[in-house]
């Protein structure tokens, strides 16, 4: 029987009333009195030197209250960068100076040079246009094997190339490593391109700054998954703003997938002009500066090598990556082709010697970061295509060759530096044998023959880590963060709580989600229970919603807060029934005497909490509120395996996706119908990146794909129902609900399957090209087929 | 977008009086126009709203046995209301674009912008429509002029287009995935005196009769008459979503399957 309440149910997302009643409340929902309009005049150049900008013939022009160039920013420290990586060599990244606005050279198309605040954004517009930006052109660098090599044209001339770094992962293995190599059986060699993508939520960018001259506060809407670490880098490193002098507030947010993670001009900007105009300054992105401000993801071109033993046992593994960071580096760009992305290398698998390089380049595009799955998806992707093309140069089933290289004891120690604390890859396997249906292929196949359809059939394993921690291993990689969550739990003299949390909602259902597992700790209705984010002045520090953290370890915070909660009534409790605090339990919402029909409502003890008449004020406070901090021992390990069935049409190359499986390994699982959902939009996201999405820059650094009309978005039609199965649970080990974070899951696990099974289909048709890139476009089937 | 003003003239004769005034536009359902203003890559004086005409609305039998169809008229309309007559015309017009599109985007609108990549100058071409405006009449061979270039002078306005019916015809459109424009559509009419095969999205001149695939079908009409047929990809459109020789064998793919759901 499914639950109607708690943890295990299904229960309908509570915010989706507001959302889809047109109820919510979005940065740009937010209209503060007297607030102005900016407009930023970004560059149309991806490099040149920025000689003058004449703001002469724009000052004067109807409504325009102040224009700001970059000249204005000299005192203004740099948009800071999160993480700081340390070279093979054991020196730091080179690490450029990243302006609010264009300071002596522009470095990719839709840098801001000027910005316009004005009465109405018309108004603004009309003003830029009247600025006159003199900029000679420099030779644009896109191509990132051509960035790295001597005489490049430099991004960034106070640095000494466009290496950020050349990171090498372990650097202590690559002898054993390449030994391996030298003494395997079989090696199989991939090369290919991980595409880069805009991320393109549904809601664009929106800044509000406002500032309040009689108290000298400043506070700052943004569409942020993570208000209080804008509110730290905005404030410490760019403004120097003290925190409390500072509110930032990020309230509904629709869709992030990691690009509102980042902390941007923008925000410094608005903030930052609503003191120097003395009112509010607005910005609202529109779709086409999306594309081209927004951090884009991905963006990896890759070597990766296979060693293989007489058996087809996997020997050793070793990749060489070109990781694309653009013109500077958002706020954790460095961390994903690195942390995030080297320690996943060994998948599923028991290879024994990994090694890893990474080289991160400085192009004139769009700075590069985190996108739903952030280095996780490039680390499955190789590798599992790559598995797939071992198995193919060998004649074994490709499936079979997984399982025999799965990892099948657990906690298990990868030669990329993690421990995986629990998983069955095996279990994950044979549900996805089940629930896709294996057995009927050859029929499905046939049938698609007839039609003159080819059919392809592709798999794929991932594993993947969320919830990264702990704060002192981090901090020991380069972090400049820490990566806890917080929560305080306040509980109101009549029964009811509310949860201030860290952990930003912007589409998980967190409002819904966190109430069940309170409602199950307490025994009340999740009625009961309110969810608050996304304002620091209303709670405490938090660091944020992003790779598959918020149940696994802002959860974690609230259930360590509720304990402390229950301890603290179980005290109030005992005191009102007269009995021993050890005898107290609590069940369904009541306390009771241990052996006796002797309780006391919940209610009654949160009401002695705030009226405390009969309360032990000698031992405990009054009140029933309390916060914890929860900084977890490891990451956790969700895994799984994705089944795709493609059918191609060969005339034109186009694929349709027939069928999609994902048999997936979350650990408990809260809320059942909102994982399904978490599932179904990331394999949206990772088929989207397998067959459509591509961001493209021409040779002179324009972007091609800088609207709808040329990048394309998945939409329901291009996509198949998709059979989730999330029944497979080994529980996390270290955190105490033993989840382990499912936002991802579907955009890291999907894309090799779909390519696998294009393949697959290529090759029944008689082509056996070996490789194909993402996304793989009906252009590119019909060429590779006809090539 | 800049600032401009906005008439709704009644008649077709007021709407070209407003045409006359300095730096004016005509705005039927601004499908095009609009995306166009808001990226300020036009600035108008003022726009003549066409969607006021009356007289330019509707799908009707002519007395010639032609299908008339209203300059000011929606797809959504035209994809409903031709079905009885012009099936494959209303197949085309029922795919256009999405529901939004469908609903504002019109056929006078369409064909006087001639987008290399629209549909409905497929079916014009397709059909041997004759254009009408409030000054003449055009035949649609001498009507599109290249890539968003037509025979219509400054000021002039597509105020019907009147289609002979074929004995059958189909529309095949293979979608850019972005845009869902046809990144290479065909429209084949089989008329009693012979094929037409009209081929958009493809070109850089924008929408063309493929005269070698007409000569085949008017003799056999079946798939098997196109077989050997193809196109030179170098004048073909080159872009991030296909090369000009993708679009140039998708043509002849498009034109099979047109065909083949004919016979």
């Amino acid at each position: 029987m499914p639950k109607d309440g708690g943890i295990g149910a299904s229960s309908k997302r509570r915010e989706d009333i507001r959302f889809l009643t047109g109820e919510g409340n979005y940065t740009d929902d937010i209209n503060l009195h007297g607030q102005a309009h900016v407009f930023f005049l970004r560059s149309d150049i991806a490099h040149g030197v920025l000689n003058s900008v004449d703001t002469s013939a724009a000052d004067g022009m109807p409504g325009v209250v102040k224009i700001f160039t970059g000249a204005d920013f000299t005192e203004v420290g740099s948009i800071p960068c999160g993480w700081q990586i340390t070279d093979k060599h054991g020196e730091p990244m080179q690490e450029p100076r990243h302006p609010v606005l264009a300071d002596g050279k522009v470095r990719h198309v839709g840098e801001p040079i000027a910005a316009v605040v004005a009465e109405t954004l018309s108004q603004a517009r009309d003003a830029a246009e009247a600025i006159v930006v003199d900029i000679t052109d420099l030779p644009a660098v896109v191509d990132m094997k051509q960035a790295v090599q001597d005489g490049a044209p430099k991004v960034h001339d106070d640095l000494t190339s466009n290496l950020c770094y050349d990171w090498g992962f372990v650097e202590e293995n690559k002898g054993a490593v390449d030994k391996a190599f030298e003494d395997a059986a079989h090696v199989t060699t991939l090369e290919l391109v991980n595409n880069r993508l805009v991320a393109n939520p549904m809601e664009p960018r929106v800044a509000v700054g406002d500032y309040a001259r009689g108290t000298g506060d400043h506070t700052l809407y943004t569409t942020s998954q993570n208000p209080h670490v804008i509110r730290l880098l905005m404030g410490a490193f760019v403004l120097g703003i003290p925190e409390h002098k500072l509110r930032v507030v990020a309230p509904d947010v629709g869709g992030g997938f990691g690009t509102k993670i980042f902390h941007y001009q923008e925000e410094a900007f608005c903030t930052f002009a609503a003191k120097a105009c003395n009112r509010p300054v607005k910005w609202t992105s529109s779709r086409s500066e999306a594309f081209m401000s927004d951090a884009h993801g991905r963006d990896h071109v890759t070597k990766i090598q296979m060693a293989l033993d007489a058996d087809n046992n996997f020997t050793a593994l070793r990749t060489d990556t070109y990781a694309n960071m653009g013109a500077y580096l958002s706020t954790f760009a460095p961390s994903v082709p690195t942390w995030l992305h080297g320690t996943l290398m060994a998948g599923n698998y028991k290879t024994p010697l990994i090694y890893v390089n990474v080289k991160a380049v400085f192009t004139n595009t769009v700075p590069v970061d985190a996108y739903r799955g952030a280095g996780r998806p490039e680390a499955t992707y190789q590798l599992e295509r790559l598995v797939d093309k071992c198995a193919h140069e060998l004649g074994v089933d490709p499936i079979a060759l997984r399982r025999q290289n799965f990892i099948t004891e657990f906690p298990y120690a990868t030669p990329v530096a993690v421990e995986y604390d629990t998983g069955d890859y095996v279990a994950t396997m044979d549900k996805l044998e089940e629930i896709a249906d294996f057995a009927g292929f050859d029929a499905r196949r046939r049938d698609s023959e007839a039609k003159g359809k080819l059919r392809g059939f592709g798999v794929n394993c991932y594993i993947e880590a969320c919830g990264i921690a702990p704060s002192n291993l981090v901090g020991q990689l380069g972090a400049r963060a820490g990566l806890y969550e917080s929560a305080t739990v306040r509980v109101n003299a009549t029964g009811g709580l509310v949860v201030m949390t860290g952990s930003h909602s912007h589409g998980q259902g967190h409002e819904t989600a966190f109430p069940q597992v309170i409602a199950e700790m307490i025994g009340i209705p999740e009625e009961m229970i309110e969810i608050v984010h996304g304002d620091t002045a209303n709670t405490p520090m938090g660091m944020g919603t992003y790779g598959s953290r918020s149940l696994a370890v802002g959860g974690s915070a609230m259930v360590r807060a509720t304990e402390k909660i229950i301890a603290k009534a179980k005290k109030i409790a005992s005191h009102l029934l007269e009995a021993s605090e050890g005898d107290i339990e609590l069940k369904d919402g009541a306390f009771s005497v241990a052996g006796t029909d002797k309780s006391v409502a919940w209610g009654d003890v949160t009401l002695a909490a705030y009226v405390p008449h009969n309360y032990p004020l000698e031992d405990i406070e009054p009140g029933l509120e309390e916060t914890a901090f929860y900084d977890p021992s490891n990451f956790t390990y969700p895994s799984g395996a994705y089944a795709c069935e493609v059918e191609l049409d060969p005339e034109t190359g186009h694929v349709t996706i027939d069928r999609f499986a994902a048999a997936d390994d979350f650990g408990n699982i809260v809320n059942p119908m909102i994982v399904s959902g978490q599932v179904h939009g990331g394999i949206a996201q990772g088929i989207g990146q397998a067959l459509m999405e591509n961001c493209a820059y021409d040779s002179d650094g324009q972007l091609l794909s800088a609207s709808y009309m040329d990048y394309a978005m998945p939409r329901a039609s291009d996509l198949p129902f998709y059979t989730v199965d999330h029944s497979c649970q080994t529980p996390c080990t270290h955190n105490p609900l033993g989840v382990k974070g499912c936002g991802e899951a579907g955009a890291i696990g999907s894309p090799p399957a779909v390519v696998n099974a294009v393949l697959d289909a290529m090759r029944s048709g008689g082509k056996d090209v070996g490789h194909i890139d993402m996304p793989v476009t009906p252009a590119r089937v019909w060429a590779a087929m006809n090539g | 977008m800049y600032d401009f003003d906005v008439v709704k003239p009644a008649t077709v004769a007021e709407a070209i009086t407003a045409l006359g005034q300095d730096e004016a536009q005509p705005l039927s359902g601004g499908q095009t126009l609009i995306p166009t203003l808001k990226a300020r890559l036009a600035m108008p004086s003022v726009l003549v709203s066409l969607s006021g005409i009356e007289e330019m609305r509707g799908v009707r039998m002519g007395d010639d046995g032609q299908l008339c169809v209203g300059g000011g008229t929606v797809h959504a309309v035209v994809a409903k209301e031709a079905q009885a007559h012009y099936p494959g015309l209303a197949g085309l017009a029922a795919r256009i674009g999405d529901p939004a599109v469908r609903n504002r985007g019109t056929i006078g609108g369409s064909v006087a912008n001639n987008d290399p990549s629209a549909c409905y100058p497929a079916a014009v071409l397709g059909s041997g429509a004759t254009v009408v405006t409030n000054a003449r009449e055009i035949a649609a061979d001498d009507f599109f002029e290249g890539m968003f270039a037509t025979a219509l002078d400054e000021g002039e306005i597509v105020t019907e287009v009147r289609f002979p019916i074929p004995e059958k015809a189909h529309y095949e459109k293979f979608i850019q995935p972005a845009s869902r424009f046809p990144l290479v559509a065909v429209f084949v009419a089989k008329f009693a005196d012979g094929v037409r095969v009209a081929v958009t999205g493809a070109s850089e001149e924008g929408v063309f009769r493929w005269s070698e695939a007409e000569n085949a079908l008017s003799g056999t009409f079946n798939v098997e008459a196109l077989s050997g047929l193809s196109l030179p990809g170098d004048s073909m459109i080159s872009d991030l979503h296909g090369s000009g020789d993708f679009r140039a064998h998708l043509v002849a793919v498009m034109t099979k399957r047109a065909v083949g759901a004919l016979v």
